[in-house]
């Protein structure tokens, strides 16, 4: 209701021939300040240097674990990318811009997740109880061994 | 005070002032939030490589593993570079809040100069990879490697493009209506090239390296 009120007092006052600028005068916020950028870039900067400096200076000895630290902190930067530079909150747009990004990250994670599951399957399907680098050196052995069993097959 | 009270009556009593006002506005709107859905079927368009990446990415066919082929510094260096853009960006749209044309400029011609250095060392990346006998034929993990981060290569190369011909647009005409729009545009497209490196740097380059 307040909002409703603060419209027509501020198309009055900076009159409608330019409707983009009644708009942002309306929202500065939304299209950040200063201090909003500054906050961002500090963020970005230390959520940048913490994940390169963990690999850097190898401080994980188990992979697995050091992977699922990176890719946290990635998460949280490209929320902090998301708010402070590209401005996004959930009234933006009147929640279009907010829907239709739930909307992507929903079709991403079904297709990442599902990309995964179904190749693991397919690989572990096709050729069981080998990974990539035990099949190259396994068919070549088991050629081997067919051509040693065909003579003693005659 | 009185001045809201007034005109909160004046826009129940009087309906045609307020349909104006979303008229007035929903084409605005329009621009920036169509805008917003080209980014996110561009996001699909990355998604989907790193799919492709994800499930190639340790198909190595017997060549060179990302841990010996990757430099570290040179990509910390090249994601400096980038996240320098995104703040050069964002003080040039602060400027053209404030309606100072040079100031703008000033920091488009940064920006622009930022991101062709971040091509410039992508390049010289490719470059080295091709001739150690890591090109794009060399494996699937490769395949997938040229194609995610060459695709984020030419999308950074044609904002510069974009970039130039706005610095051309604004110097001409200054910071009209039109052009503080395609500023904003561009805006949104930078920083989002900027979240989709932060993807790359994590997913490919880092732990690509992990043993």
């Amino acid at each position: 209701m307040s909002t409703h009120q603060e419209h027509p007092s501020h198309a009055e006052k900076y009159g409608h021939e330019d409707g983009f600028d009644v708009h942002h005068h309306d929202h500065t916020e939304d299209h950040g300040s200063l201090k909003s950028y500054t906050i961002g870039f500090v963020l970005a900067v230390i959520l940048t240097a913490i994940p390169f400096w963990l690999v850097m200076s190898n401080f994980f000895s188990n992979s697995s674990i050091a992977g699922m630290v990176l890719l946290g902190l990635a998460a949280v930067q490209v929320v902090v990318h998301m708010v402070y530079f590209l401005h996004m909150n959930t009234k933006s747009e009147g929640g279009w811009t907010i829907l239709a990004l739930i909307f992507t990250v929903m079709v991403v994670v079904i297709m990442l997740a599902g990309s995964l599951w179904v190749m693991y399957h397919l690989n572990h399907n096709m050729m069981p109880g080998m990974s990539q680098d035990l099949l190259q050196e396994a068919v070549p052995s088991a050629a081997q061994q067919m051509q040693h069993n065909m003579p003693g097959m005659k | 005070m009185s001045e809201i009270s007034n005109t909160s009556t004046a826009t129940m009593s009087t309906a045609p002032s307020s349909r104006y006002y979303v008229k007035e506005h929903h084409p605005e709107n329009g621009t920036l939030l169509g805008f917003w859905m080209y980014l996110m079927s561009d996001c699909l368009i990355f998604a989907c490589l790193f799919a492709t990446y994800a499930v190639l990415g340790r198909n190595y066919a017997g060549g060179p593993t990302g841990a010996e082929l990757f430099d570290l510094p040179l990509v910390a260096i090249n994601t400096s570079l980038l996240l320098l853009s995104s703040i050069t960006y964002g003080f040039a749209m602060l400027a053209m809040q404030k309606k100072q044309v040079q100031t703008t400029l000033v920091w488009l011609a940064i920006t622009g100069l930022l991101g062709a250095g971040f091509i410039y060392l992508e390049l010289y990346e490719f470059m080295h990879l091709i001739h150690e006998g890591a090109g794009p034929q060399r494996s699937g993990f490769l395949t997938s490697f040229f194609a995610l981060v060459a695709t984020h290569g030419l999308h950074v190369t044609f904002g510069i493009v974009w970039l130039i011909t706005l610095m051309f647009q604004v110097g001409k005409h200054g910071l009209t209506h039109e052009n503080s729009r395609r500023l904003m545009c561009l805006s949104m497209f930078w920083h989002f090239l900027d979240v989709v490196w932060i993807g790359v740097f994590t997913f490919v380059y880092l732990m690509g390296v992990l043993p």
